[in-house]
């Protein structure tokens, strides 16, 4: 263990997060987490429970979604990172976040970014679920004020926009890349 | 109607529009305070040192260990205090306590150029303890007669007599577990310092003027020193009512010493092992029914767990007392309230606020005397309903009594509740594993602050030159949709269109004095100020219009953006009136103020009409029980809710959906548990994560859930006819506990009465399913004469004696 009087080693991580390359110099044990929001000023993912349950932290690593508080910063040199902040914009909303704006799935906002990075994964894998299968797919966020409910009415209307809209953009999910190099 | 609940043509409020901030959540825009942090230059993080003992002397504390710590900046103990050392507004809690009370509890905090170094410096610090003996359950402080605080009573009409012609008189305990409010967002505070020394707080706090109070209390400044603004919270649920304040004072102090920004954010198991949560109560009762089944006495002593110190648990205590009757008319009741105090987190305000504690007592006991009566649990609760005319032990009339009536009819008819109770019958005669059960239960729940004082608000609203407006007002936004709400309000009141509305973060310097965002009142509150705040700058502006339309100043209407005469013709657009209104120099902001009219309320006696009005709701939960394993599945929910006519259908109905998901989790799921044993870890909280907490998950979730609101819901008394919405459909999830203490009871023979703990975890269904498969006797309720008197206050009563009525009584006595 380091102690106090044996300075922390540091390791320079580059990272791409939304397509764009980011470098910063940082302990081994930083969470990719506090990297995204402290290093990166990427506070757009959120903390919740610290542990890997509630899935606030959620972003996409190779298009997968990943829990960015159980994962070291020094682990995702090398990925491609998707949080929040790169799915859409207020004048340009991604699917799953207009569905989310529209439908209510949300009070607080604080587990949002997580529910939609794991929603638009999941909708680029199934992108027609049932609203059996939509809970299925979120059953692993927690959201403490909503009690769900308009989050999967959520899912169903994103999946809704998703097929009505060429939205011309590159896939999220790189088919090759995550099939020849496993996130951690 | 009133002037106050009358809406105009065409309104804002009522239409179904997304969150204000939707857009900003979804892209991951929306800042909560921690998110500040990286956007303020210099900051320190704070890091506490926790005591590893639930009661302990401290005997000695060398920081100088701590400060050799690379980054280590300063550790902060009680000698850094430049005020009043006190966290609350009881003065009994320290902010740096010499007596360790609960496990887990801060002694001093260390100041790092990172968190990392904080944290390795709070390890370094050295605290030795004297360990005393603790009491961790409400159980222990009861025996023991440790109690703090008010000893209020309730009382109506003759309980002896009551009692001595009761037809049937049952008597029993219950004892009931509190709730984590388990927020996202954990307590964050970051204090910086301006120029002459004045504190500016950013603060997660649904109630930034007392944080404000406490800061400049602590800090030994006045309040126009301290600022505190709250943008957003990553929700609150009371939480964040009360205990910010010491984690804001923290910061500040670090702050004003190292005269660098600090930065204090709890983590999860932090904020776990030391905020307050929803108190755990102790309930002794007694009660008597005539022939037919109706009430006729209640006697009961609640016990509130209060953790280490007062906190909110007086007015707690008040609301459960308040709220011990719930839907139903008891003509003799007494009702005694303590409050323990015990070794663990100081329980606090949480969504219900003690009203829920009341109800359940109430609920639990008709839900275990009905099989007792030879009657159907459903047919005990709708005879019992109030009607119009009566009114509650402490003499507020119970105004739209019939209210319930209707609610409950309606759920009767849309949830098909009689088609399904005739499934459920052929269903539990051929399923001889599994058991299913159909329960509902009503909510009447009292909607204003119990102490009337509280019961006002402010607002700031500017109309700018170009026609655009800025808001800000009292409440603090926590996602139940206040902020929008507002932005409905103003465009309603102004007659502007919504896009026209924006508004500014919740400071103590654009409003002050406000009262928590709190009590389900928000909206009633603010919306009030924000409503005559827009009133006045719309009456400013008639007489200009007046003199342009040629009309009298009672004809010129504003909606949609326009300004018109009652008969139409020249359309003048809001955005040329406010600037020719400007070069007439006429005042084109208003800061706006109501209070909530008609209320009296005498916490000595415990008597008054301290509510507005009364929100109700009723729900009908059908659950499966497994007679294996007492897992349970809920497979359908029918809410009918009353909220008045909605400000905002959407939010509403996402309040009422989310209130009753955390009121089933509180009931069900959510169990909170301490070390009460003897080992050195003794009132250590178990529970302190995610991974051993259990909170309601998609899993848990109604099969089918159906929420309607009721219609022709109009409340006088309210702004634009509304209702509050943000606690009472908590209660609606009492639904759930019965009809999982109903299924359990049908694996037994017909008739018989189990008790059921809470939370009923599957653990607990299964032992119900077991006591009632035994069928030796009906659960733990005595039955006959007049019953087991519960505990009586030995020692004189207490009564509450707030602060604001002091206040009152000397201001009218001349002091």
């Amino acid at each position: 263990m380091t102690g106090p009087d044996v300075p922390e080693p540091l390791h320079e991580v580059t990272v791409s997060v939304n397509g764009v390359r980011h470098t910063a110099t940082v302990p081994a044990r930083r969470l990719l987490s506090d990297f995204l929001r402290h290093d990166l000023a990427l506070t757009g993912t959120h903390v919740g429970c610290e542990h890997g349950v509630c899935g606030a932290c959620t972003i996409l690593v190779d298009g997968a979604p990943m829990r960015s508080c159980l994962m070291f910063a020094v682990q995702a040199r090398a990925h491609e990172l998707t949080t929040v902040e790169g799915l859409g914009t207020i004048d340009a909303m991604g699917p799953v976040q207009q569905a989310f704006s529209e439908c209510h799935g949300l009070q607080c906002g604080f587990c949002t970014p997580g529910f939609i990075t794991t929603i638009t994964a999941y909708l680029e894998e199934n992108p027609d679920p049932t609203a059996e299968e939509a809970r299925d797919a979120i059953s692993g966020n927690l959201c403490r004020c909503t009690g769900y409910q308009n989050i999967v009415k959520s899912v169903l209307r994103a999946a809704e926009i998703r097929a009505s809209a060429d939205l011309g953009a590159p896939p999220l999910i790189d088919a090759d890349a995550r099939a020849g190099e496993a996130p951690p | 109607m009133s002037a106050l609940s009358d809406r105009p043509a065409n309104p804002v409020v009522g239409q179904t529009i997304p969150h204000e901030s939707a857009g900003l959540h979804v892209t991951g825009q929306a800042l909560y305070t921690d998110d500040l942090t990286v956007r303020t230059h210099g900051v320190l993080h704070a890091h506490p040192v926790q005591a590893p003992h639930a009661h302990a002397r401290i005997t000695r504390m060398d920081t100088e260990p701590a400060l050799a710590v690379e980054g280590v900046v300063r550790v902060l103990t009680k000698a850094d205090v430049p005020g009043v050392n006190d966290a609350g507004v009881k003065h009994d809690e320290p902010l740096f306590p010499d007596e360790v009370m609960f496990y887990g509890h801060a002694v001093a905090w260390v100041l790092g150029e990172t968190l990392e170094a904080a944290r390795l410096g709070a390890l370094a610090v050295e605290v030795d303890y004297d360990p005393l003996p603790a009491l961790v359950n409400v159980k222990e402080a009861i025996a023991a007669e440790r109690f703090q605080g008010a000893t209020p009573r309730m009382e109506r009409g003759d309980i002896d007599a009551g009692f001595a012609a009761a037809a049937h008189v049952f008597s029993g305990e219950f004892e009931f577990a509190g709730q984590e409010h388990f927020y996202l967002e954990t307590h964050c505070s970051l204090a910086m310092v301006d120029e002459s020394g004045q504190i500016f707080v950013q603060s997660s706090t649904q109630h930034p003027s007392e944080t404000q109070d406490i800061v400049a209390h602590v800090m030994g400044i006045p309040s126009h020193e301290v600022t505190v603004q709250c943008l957003r919270m990553g929700g609150g649920f009371g939480g964040k009512e009360m205990q910010p304040h010491g984690f804001a004072a923290i910061a500040a102090i670090g702050a004003t010493l190292t005269g660098r920004p600090v930065r204090l954010r709890l983590n999860r198991t932090q904020d776990l092992t030391m905020s307050g949560k929803r108190h755990g109560f102790h309930a002794q009762w007694r009660v008597g029914f005539n022939a037919s089944g109706r009430l006729q006495a209640l006697d009961a002593t609640l016990t509130a767990d209060g953790g280490w110190s007062l906190d909110l648990s007086e007015p707690v205590l008040a609301r459960a007392l308040c709220h011990i009757d719930n839907a139903y008319w008891v003509p003799n009741v007494r009702v005694n309230g303590r409050i323990a105090q015990t070794n663990k987190t100081s329980q606090t305000a949480f969504r219900g606020f003690g009203g829920p504690q009341g109800m359940l007592v109430m609920e639990d006991i008709l839900g275990r005397c009905a099989p007792l009566l030879g009657l159907d649990a459903m047919e005990l609760r709708r005879r019992n309903f109030y009607r119009e005319g009566q009114s509650t032990p402490y003499g507020q009339p119970v105004k739209d009594a019939d209210r319930m009536g209707t609610c409950w009819d309606q759920v009767t008819k849309t949830g098909e509740v009689e088609r399904r109770r005739n499934q459920i019958a052929t269903f539990n005669a051929s399923h001889p594993t599994s058991r299913r059960a159909l329960a509902m239960t009503p909510v009447k729940f009292g909607i204003s602050f119990n102490l009337t004082a509280f019961n006002q608000a402010g607002a700031l609203v500017h109309v700018y030159k170009d026609g655009s407006v800025l808001i800000t007002h009292g409440g603090t936004e926590m996602g139940q949709g206040l902020h929008t709400k507002m932005l409905q309000v103003a465009a309603t009141a102004l007659g502007v269109p919504l896009s026209t509305v924006r508004l500014a973060p919740t400071r103590t310097d654009k409003v002050p004095n406000t009262s928590a965002t709190a009590a389900s009142s928000g909206a009633d509150l603010n919306g009030g100020a924000v409503k005559n705040a827009c009133e006045q700058i719309v009456d400013r502006l008639r007489g200009v219009a007046s003199s342009i339309l040629g009309v009298h100043p009672s004809d010129v209407r504003f909606s949609d953006g326009t300004v018109t005469s009652v008969g139409g013709g020249q359309v003048i657009p809001w955005g040329d009136l406010v600037n020719k209104a400007y070069f007439q120099r006429i005042q084109l902001w208003a800061a706006g103020f109501y209070r909530t009219e008609g209320l009296h309320w005498d916490s000595s006696v415990m008597h008054g009409s301290p509510f507005k009005y009364f929100s109700y709701g009723v729900a009908a939960a059908e659950v499966e029980v497994d007679g294996f394993t007492g897992a349970y599945r809920l497979r359908r929910v029918d809410i009918v809710h009353d909220v008045g006519d909605s400000l905002s259908p959407l939010l509403d109905i996402g309040q009422v959906e989310g209130a009753f998901v955390q009121g089933a989790g509180w009931l069900t799921l959510e169990d909170l548990r301490w070390d009460e044993s003897d080992r050195p870890s003794r009132g250590r909280l178990a529970t302190q994560a995610a991974s051993t907490y259990k909170l309601p998950s998609f899993s848990e979730m109604p099969e089918v859930f159906n929420v309607a609101l009721l219609e022709r819901a109009h409340e006088e008394g309210a702004v634009y006819g509304s209702k509050a919405v943000g606690e009472p459909p908590l209660m609606l999830a009492f639904s759930v506990r019965e009809a999982l203490r109903q299924a359990a009871a049908a694996f037994g023979p017909a008739g018989i009465s189990v008790d059921l703990a809470s939370p009923a975890t599957p653990e607990a269904v299964y032992w119900a399913v077991a006591e009632a498969r035994r069928a030796s006797e009906h659960g733990h309720v005595t039955e006959g004469g007049t019953g087991v008197v519960p505990d009586q206050s030995t020692a004189d009563l207490r009564p509450a004696h707030p602060r604001s009525e002091q206040a009152t009584n000397a201001a009218t006595a001349g002091v």
